[in-house]
């Protein structure tokens, strides 16, 4: 199994999570995050003073899938949240050794 | 008409009142804005223990002191009072709110209780009040300040800039010689408390004119709200124009401050000009805000909430505004006022500080203030973790 997390810009979400509900995702975990990579900052003026802000939201998704679906989930991912501007984001791919559904107590892929 | 006076006036007090003690949440509502969510149940509870105790240092001390007598022919006595307890919190809070989220909470309410009970009393005796300076050569009763750009603003503000010097900047304000920016944390917040206190100066100045119960005083009491707030548009728009020329973007809480700055600036005369006067006083006050804002912080006198620059600097121009634009009031009449009256204020107030530092700290400790206010001095986080988690 592994686990897909990937950045994106945060007006994106709709169209990657539909995306990813088309490919028969059942589940994910979702949160805002700060970052940059090769798309700077920019400056902002408080009260007279500039402050350079160099981290700019984004969002992050996580999603467990099964290792014969990576390829692609992150074909989905990247059409879905490609504008084709600086910020597009990234995918970073990890291994997953062990998933447990709560509820039941399914384990590995039954769970996912 | 003697009790239809009576009666008329004091509803008149008692409504006026009423608006400028919404200036409470207002300012709290401004402070809690403006500060990081770290700090803001410290802010808030200052601003609440501030109206508690001044006011009631003012009930039973300062009251008397500043007028001498409770006595009071042309209204009830009791509204008479409330009008002027109105004032006297807020006068403190100018000093709480400019040094927001490095104080410690109990030293700050012994100086309300002094500010209160003896400071803000006395310059209110030596100009509203029973003039015990009467016939001295620092008698100031000849100047004009209608609802106190001097007595209550330029007031507040001195002992600020004192606390000011005495209690430094927040942690990591002022970095290797470069002004590091502490953002808002709600602009929101601000902006709601700043418009909320514009309101509450229609009872501010309004009120302060005293009566309203025959045609001229009600065409008076019209004119005075109308003028303060003119000059409360002039300051925001020329703020406005001023940051957007400078920085080609519009700060809202610069234009806020600006308001604020016009505002305070009308504050010593709205009774007395016609109605385009007030335009110009409430331009240079935003003016002078804008310009100000930045200038102490390259002093190195931070001041969260731009209370200097609103209070002091607009408290100043709003009194001398008076004798340079009213007829029958002397510009040395006003200058002398803003003279004695700063002298005291911040001397004494200056004193004071220091005294109370050295037996109990005012500035909260660099670790303190890290962590935030809110843990060391409330135990009340305002915005507090996992607040959906039940």
């Amino acid at each position: 199994m592994k686990k897909i997390e990937a950045i994106i810009k945060p007006f994106k979400i709709e169209e990657v999570k539909d995306a990813l509900a088309d490919a028969g995702i059942a589940g994910m975990t979702v949160s805002e995050v700060k970052g940059y990579g090769r798309q700077a900052g920019h400056t902002e003026l408080y009260r007279g003073a500039e402050y350079v802000v160099d981290f700019i939201p984004k969002i992050k998704i996580e999603v467990v899938v099964k290792a014969d679906d990576v390829e692609s989930i992150i074909e989905k991912i990247t059409e879905a949240a490609r504008t084709g501007k600086i910020g597009d984001g990234k995918i970073f791919v990890t291994d997953v050794e062990r998933v447990i559904r709560i509820r039941t107590g399914e384990e590995d892929e039954e769970a996912i | 008409m003697g009790d239809f006076s009576y009666i008329v006036d004091t509803l008149f007090l008692l409504f006026a009142m009423t608006l400028i003690i919404f200036m409470v949440p207002g300012f709290a509502m401004l402070e809690a804005g403006i500060v990081r969510t770290k700090n803001v149940s410290a802010v808030l509870t200052v601003n609440t223990m501030i109206y508690a105790v001044a006011s009631m240092a003012f009930l039973l001390v300062g009251y008397q002191l500043a007028f001498g007598t409770w006595e009071n022919d042309s209204v009830s006595k009791w509204a008479a009072f409330l009008f002027q307890m109105a004032f006297v919190g807020k006068t403190v809070n100018i000093m709480s709110g400019g040094v927001s989220e490095r104080t410690r909470i109990i030293p700050l309410m012994i100086f309300t209780v002094l500010m209160a009970a003896l400071i803000y009393p006395l310059v209110v005796n030596w100009t509203w009040g029973a003039n015990m300076l009467e016939g001295t050569f620092l008698d100031i009763s000849a100047m004009h300040d209608l609802a106190g750009s001097t007595v209550i603003h330029s007031t507040g503000a001195w002992a600020l800039l004192a606390a000011i010097m005495i209690i430094g900047p927040r942690k990591g304000r002022y970095v290797d010689g470069k002004v590091r920016v502490i953002p808002a944390s709600n602009i929101p917040l601000v902006t709601l408390g700043a418009m909320i206190l514009w309101i509450g100066w229609f009872g501010f100045n309004g009120g302060s004119v005293g009566s309203i119960s025959s045609k001229e005083s009600a065409d008076l009491v019209a004119l005075t709200i109308m003028n303060t707030n003119t000059a409360g548009l002039a300051g925001a728009i020329i703020a406005a124009i001023i940051v957007y020329i400078q920085y080609k973007k519009f700060d809202i809480t610069m234009i806020l401050n600006g308001a604020l700055g016009g505002l305070v600036a009308i504050t010593a005369g709205a009774d007395l000009f016609d109605i385009y006067t007030p335009i110009l006083i409430g331009l240079i006050g935003g003016a002078l805000v804008v310009f100000a804002v930045p200038l102490f912080d390259r002093l190195r006198l931070d001041d969260p909430v731009g209370a200097l620059s609103v209070h002091l600097v607009n408290g100043i121009w709003g009194t001398i505004a008076v004798g340079i634009f009213a007829k029958d009031v002397s510009l040395a009449a006003q200058l002398k006022g803003v003279v004695v009256v700063g002298l005291f204020a911040f001397v004494v107030s200056y004193l004071l500080l220091f005294v109370i530092d050295k037996i109990v700290r005012f500035r909260a400790s660099d670790d303190e203030q890290l962590e935030g206010i809110d843990v060391s001095e409330c135990g009340v986080e305002a915005y507090p973790e996992f607040k959906r988690a039940f």
